[in-house]
């Protein structure tokens, strides 16, 4: 049987260029069809440290990163040391002449040999590896090609050359790598990370102000929004603080904006106050928080699920939010849409809950689909007499005047209000307005997004999962022998709505929750809610994502 | 000119004799004079006594948290530059919780007016000790006396350059007028500190201690930042009052309103090509 997906690790110190070998490397395969999965681990340091860049890619989808190594591309001794022992049985290694790959098969570049200067190891490693694959070299030029348009056609046609001589000295050589199926369409593709795809989504609904604190790894859902959307006409600033960050965007909110903050925990932390003020002023706000382990700084570029219940609970107070918890590149960029179309019909705070991985995960996907995306709820510019903007309604849901555009006012509260945004301390009045904010709950949870039910309904034993770990679930449900599994994966995990997954978790023989933090979060929230107890849990709280082998190994004990 | 009824009345929950009512008075007249119709106004307050007051203006207001005014004037600013916003609070509430917010806006420079009601007190929590309190000042929650030395706030502007930096008094409310109107008028972030006597929790900042101190600039050149800092270095002996520093310089900000800023699709589809 010919291999359907292979896993290609490059390691290295930061500094060493793997991340630019890397994304050079995916786009080129992107762009030749095939589907593409990264998982970058990296050190919180500018240089030096261990880092690696791992690609996944196949002709069918790539649900999961995983553990086991297909061709270890080494920058570095260290590299082959530290992953020599995750290489698959007819795994191989790709490392510079000077190196000692042990008995390991697989090429040794002589670096000195195939280009004039270190400048162009990069480009060697990048032509090695793509003809390793038996691939074209036609995507790897026109990367290169667009990689250093700017720096001039000289600098274009050297690392042209080399990429070509890189080529050639691989395909003189024996084969060392079953070549991989070619896919059969080539068909338009993007590569993007998390953060990419939920600043993009953004954008497609609409957002055009950001206000912001650099946190790691948010950062780049920032600087991503400010790159593409700048010339849009998105306004943007860099805050002092985060608590600048949320109340600056619910200012600009109120005043017709249609903002994004994006922070990671601690920062989001610090956002809290804003989360209530948002929901007592009934603005609108989509706060993207991207997970790293915790508490307080803990590890900057790694990865955790434990920031679910500061989400859930965030703000004092009570008052209805919706939390999406995408588990693809894809989900960021169409659950970012919904939630700021959310954001508008209710008024009510709005959480997009990511992590690290996914945040540099780039994939593959297919071109989003803008013509499909629902048109976003707008407020009112203008608006007759007898305004109110805190009008008791059934929904709940008062309907909103952007001040500025008609001669009347609109007023904004803090505090309890009445009606008219009038501050109050009268208690049939709180009653009220309380109550009004909280029956948006009620529609909210009309129009929750229910859980995806992967395999056999009433199987032997159930996955529970949420966000970022559904990959390693779909792929561990895969390889259990003698049972039958099922995979309940939640992108909306608040609110919950019983009667869209309640049999699912009844009728299985076992259910275990898959978490990425340290004591079940999700799965003691949805006990809370349901009274449903799943049998067992693995959790994954090392500050790495959760693999399929990481499943099947705690699976060993439970079953 | 507008009509300053237009602003109307309504009634407060200060103390009487409380310098806010002569404040409160004041920025209406400056508004009219200015002929500022409440539809074209937004003001964002914190949270405080002086933090109440735009409920107590017909006009757009944001009434937010204890301290984070500042953000939301600014960001209302961003989204809507056509519109005047004004950012009224208490000490506390500007210098304390929002010191930051109160450094960055200087730095930022957008066309905000930040009045702060400066009564050298916690004036809502029933008087304890506010960044401005004078050093030695004995309240129920500083017994042996405020510990630290007050902030001086228009030094602090100053020394940062603010674009206007102004000192007034809520016991000179014509000049106040005129501070509010200079200061709203500025293109560009303007504070204007405005001292207010609290007649319920501070009794040594008082009116008539005020008075004594208090003196109206003449003869000062504004654009002279040494002379400036100088001037608001005489705090607390003496009180000038007047602009002590202006800066004329283009404040950041454009005229788009983005509530009536949208996309367009052909330009969103470019967008996401550029990840092909
Ligand atoms: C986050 C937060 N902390 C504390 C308070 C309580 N609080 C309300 S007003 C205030 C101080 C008011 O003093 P100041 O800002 O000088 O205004 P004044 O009442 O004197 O006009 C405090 C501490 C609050 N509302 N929010
Ligand atoms: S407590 Fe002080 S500041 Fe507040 S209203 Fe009374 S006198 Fe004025």
């Amino acid at each position: 049987m010919s291999r359907q997906n292979i896993n290609i690790v490059i390691g290295g110190a930061a500094g060493q260029g793997l991340a630019t070998i890397g994304t050079l490397f995916s786009k080129a395969m992107t762009r030749s069809g095939y589907n593409v999965l990264v998982l970058q681990k990296y050190m919180s340091r500018v240089r030096g440290g261990h880092n690696t860049f791992a690609v996944r890619m196949g002709v069918d989808e790539i649900v999961s990163p995983t553990d086991e190594i297909d061709i270890l591309v080494a920058l570095n001794a260290e590299t082959v040391n530290l992953h020599r022992g995750e290489l698959a049985e007819d795994g191989i290694i790709i490392c510079g002449d000077d190196i000692d790959k042990g008995d390991v098969s697989g090429l040794l570049i002589p670096f000195n040999d195939l280009a004039s200067k270190p400048l162009f190891y990069n480009t060697v490693a990048l032509g090695v590896l793509g003809s390793v694959l038996c691939q074209d070299i036609c995507y790897f030029e026109q990367m290169l090609s667009e990689a250093f348009g700017k720096k001039g056609n000289e600098v274009v046609q050297a690392n042209l050359d080399v990429l070509r001589i890189a080529f050639d000295w691989v395909k003189a050589k024996e084969a060392v790598y079953d070549c991989l199926p070619v896919p059969q369409y080539g068909e338009n593709k993007l590569m993007l990370n998390g953060n990419e795809a939920i600043a993009m989504g953004a954008l497609a609904a609409g957002c055009n102000f950001l206000s912001f604190y650099p946190m790691s790894p948010s950062t780049s859902i920032a600087q991503t929004l400010i790159g593409k959307g700048r010339g849009l006409g998105l306004k943007y600033e860099q805050v002092e603080d985060e608590i600048a960050a949320i109340n600056m965007a619910i200012g600009a909110s109120f005043a017709g904006a249609r903002p994004i903050v994006t922070t990671s925990g601690g920062g989001f932390a610090l956002m809290v106050e804003g989360v209530s003020l948002a929901a007592v002023s009934e603005t609108p706000l989509v706060t993207a928080v991207v997970q790293r382990p915790g508490p307080a700084t803990g590890m900057a570029t790694r990865t955790e699920q434990a920031d679910l219940n500061l989400v859930l609970y965030a703000g004092h107070g009570e008052f209805p939010r919706a939390i999406f918890a995408p588990a693809t590149v894809e989900e960021c960029f169409y659950l970012t849409h919904r939630a700021f179309d959310l954001a508008e019909q209710y008024q009510t705070p709005m959480f997009i809950l990511s992590d690290q991985f996914l945040a540099d995960s780039y994939q593959s996907v297919d071109v989003f689909d803008l013509d499909a995306l629902p048109d976003i709820a707008k407020p009112m510019l203008t608006v007759g007499g007898g305004y109110k903007r805190y009008e008791l309604t059934e929904d709940g849901v008062s309907p909103r005047l952007v001040p500025g555009f008609c001669e009347t006012l609109v007023r904004g509260d803090s505090h309890e209000h009445d009606e008219n945004g009038r501050i109050t301390e009268d208690g049939e009045n709180r009653i009220r307005q309380n109550s009004k904010r909280l029956v948006k709950g009620c529609g909210l949870w009309q129009d929750v997004i229910g859980p995806d039910y992967y395999g056999e309904k009433g199987a032997d034993l159930v996955l529970l999962c949420w966000g970022t770990t559904l990959g390693a679930c779909l792929e561990a449900a895969e390889q259990v022998d003698n049972h039958s599994v099922g995979v309940l994966h939640f992108k909306q995990v608040y609110p919950l709505r019983e009667e869209q997954f309640m049999e699912f978790l009844e009728e299985a023989g076992e259910v275990v929750a898959v978490e990425g933090n340290a004591t079940g979060q999700f799965a003691r929230f949805l006990a809370q809610e349901t009274g449903f107890r799943v049998g067992a849990y693995v959790l994954r709280f090392d500050g790495r994502i959760m693999t399929p082998q990481y499943v099947l190994r705690g699976l060993e004990s439970i079953l | 000119m507008a009509n300053i009824d237009v602003y109307g009345e309504f009634e407060t929950s200060w103390c009487p004799g409380c310098g806010n009512f002569s404040i409160l008075k004041s920025l209406k007249e400056a508004l009219a004079e200015l002929d500022i119709p409440p539809h074209k106004l937004m003001v964002s307050s914190g949270i405080g006594q002086a933090a109440k007051m735009p409920h107590y203006i017909n006009c757009h207001m944001f009434n937010g948290l204890h301290g984070r005014s500042l953000p939301v004037a600014q960001g209302m600013k961003m989204a809507n530059p056509e519109m005047t916003v004004v950012c009224v609070s208490g000490d506390g509430c500007s210098y304390g919780e929002g010191g930051n917010h109160f450094t960055a806006a200087i730095r930022r420079n957008l066309d905000v007016t930040l009045l702060v009601h400066n009564n050298q007190i916690y004036g809502l929590t029933k008087g304890q000790a506010s960044p401005t309190t004078a050093r030695g000042h004995v309240t129920k929650a500083q017994p042996d006396g405020a510990a630290s030395d007050a902030f001086n706030p228009v030094a602090v502007a100053i020394a940062q350059k603010a674009g206007f930096v102004a000192r007034a008094f809520s016991g000179e409310p014509e000049h106040l007028v005129g501070t509010i109107k200079a200061a709203i008028e500025h293109d560009g972030f303007s504070l204007v500190d405005i001292l207010q006597p609290c007649v319920s929790f501070n009794k040594i900042n008082t009116f008539s201690w005020y008075k004594e101190r208090a003196y109206i600039l003449d003869n000062h050149d504004e654009t002279d930042w040494c002379a400036a800092l100088m001037k608001a270095g005489e705090f607390p002996d003496r009180i000038p009052l007047g602009v002590l520093y202006r800066k004329m310089e283009p404040h950041n900000g454009d005229g788009v309103l983005l509530a009536k800023h949208e996309y367009a699709k052909s330009d969103l589809k470019e967008l996401l090509q550029s990840f092909a």
